[in-house]
């Protein structure tokens, strides 16, 4: 046994190359994630009935499949239509499409705990519908979200080892070409899983720190 | 008195849920300066007729001229600048939960008026200033007490520079000993000269400070006149017991 195996140059070098891709899959994911999440949420709880049940499906579908099937038909199946994503644009799109499927739902719940008399008063003012969302509604639901989208980019974190079923070569995937090649598999993936529990640490701390800052007194009863 | 046109004139105005009416044809008129209260029991119709004349429950049928001019097509930017000129005082405040005081009665003036956020800051302290709250504008609603959100609630109306106010039992969700705070604050905007129709269940209140008392039950007017005659000398039987009613009640919560 060697305990300075993960310090060799080459495996150290995968390592941080696999830590970097990760990184760059898991945040603009999760920004799509959110941006996905509210809109999609605002629209069905504000949408008419057409939009609702638009978002509803959108829901069902990018909820009800599972994450790598998904991956799968965006990587391996829209070649067939003509359309050529590479294994990074293809991980991105479905990890934002399943977040913010995910993240609408504790949108929608937010926007539906915001007192109906606040939009009345908004509306009393001259507020146009799209002002009293924006403004009003928009504020206090992302507030009231917040934990549950927190929840949801964590697990983000993690599904985003996913990516190297379509070849994306990301932590998990340097991880696994380590392993074969060395036939370490338990201290390889003990030390990708201690990478990811940093990875899900630094999240929930930025998360805190943003419910934080975000904190508004009355609000505590509702997170 | 009677050739000035009125600030605001209603006619007709119905508004059925189902088959149920609970508004039928009501009309009425007020002058610049006047308030007048809108009395009857709860579910009578206050709130449907209130919300109506402002379109937050659009009616069936009616007509509403305001200074005037008929309001016919009440959607899009025309329903959103009518609006601004008739502001709204709720039984609940609904003081927007995520902003200070300040920022409830600035965001009007910013978002809806495009005012600059520092003009807009200035005349906000300024009518926080005159419902006595200057020293509270950057505590937000849960912070407040009743009286004092209802107080922020009347500042955030008063700024859009309303020409008539539509207030909706203003007192009914305060404790007795913060109805009179709101009182005052009201019976100040009386004296400014602010058009209002008020619908309260404080009848001692109405009888001091109205022009007018509209007697309203089941969703129709059924009487109209001087505090003193509906008080004290009504027309109709019904509304003789329910001012009677209410009187005695009025007279016992406030000794």
């Amino acid at each position: 046994m060697n305990e300075l195996f993960f310090l060799q140059p080459d495996i150290l070098s995968a390592l941080t190359r696999g830590l970097w891709v990760s990184v760059q899959l898991i945040i603009p994911s999760s920004l799509f994630g959110v941006i996905i999440g509210v809109t999609v949420g605002a629209l069905r709880v504000y949408g008419n009935t057409v939009v609702r049940a638009a978002g509803d499906a959108f829901v069902l579908v990018f909820r009800g499949f599972p994450l790598v099937v998904q991956l799968f038909i965006w990587y391996f199946g829209l070649p067939h239509i003509g359309i050529y994503l590479t294994p990074f644009a293809a991980s991105v799109l479905g990890f934002s499409l399943c977040s913010g499927a995910y993240q609408s739902e504790y949108v929608r719940g937010a926007f539906l705990s915001v007192k109906t008399g606040q939009m009345m008063a908004a509306r009393a003012l001259g507020f146009s519908g799209i002002k009293t969302v924006l403004f009003v509604t928009l504020p206090q639901a992302f507030r009231r979200a917040l934990p549950g989208c927190g929840n949801e980019i964590i697990y983000l974190i993690k599904y985003s080892s996913l990516a190297y079923m379509i070849t994306c070569i990301e932590l998990t995937g340097e991880g696994k070409i380590i392993a074969s090649d060395s036939f370490r598999f338990t201290e390889t993936f003990m030390v990708i899983g201690a990478v990811y529990l940093v990875l899900t640490s630094v999240a929930a701390w930025i998360l805190r720190r943003l419910e934080g800052r975000l904190y508004i007194p009355g609000f505590e009863q509702y997170s | 008195m009677a050739d000035t046109v009125p600030i605001l004139r209603i006619e007709h105005m119905t508004k059925r849920y189902g088959d149920k009416e609970v508004l039928s044809d009501a009309s009425l008129s007020i002058n610049k300066g006047e308030l007048k209260v809108l009395i009857g029991p709860s579910g009578g119709g206050k709130s449907t007729l209130l919300q109506c004349i402002n379109f937050l429950i659009k009616p069936d049928r009616g007509r509403i001229w305001l200074d005037g001019t008929e309001i016919i097509r009440a959607k899009g930017k025309a329903l959103y600048e009518y609006r601004q000129k008739v502001g709204m005082i709720f039984q609940d405040f609904n003081l927007f939960d995520h902003l200070t005081a300040l920022h409830n009665v600035q965001i009007g003036l910013v978002r809806v008026r495009g005012m600059h956020g520092k003009a807009a800051k200035e005349r906000a302290i300024q009518e926080l200033d005159r419902v006595g709250l200057r020293n509270h504008m950057h505590q937000y609603p849960a912070e407040l007490s009743g009286g004092q959100k209802q107080r922020v609630s009347i500042a955030r109306a008063l700024a859009m520079d309303p020409e008539i106010m539509l207030l909706d039992e203003p007192t009914s969700a305060l404790d007795p000993e913060l109805i009179s705070e709101v009182l005052d604050a009201i019976r100040a905007l009386r004296s400014s000269g602010m058009t209002m129709i008020m619908s309260t269940h404080q009848i001692g209140f109405a009888g001091e400070v109205a022009d007018e008392l509209i007697f309203l039950e089941k969703g129709s007017i059924v009487e109209t006149g001087p505090p003193a005659k509906i008080l004290y000398d009504a027309e109709y039987p019904r509304t003789r017991e329910f001012c009677s009613k209410i009187t005695e009640l009025y007279a016992n919560s406030s000794s």
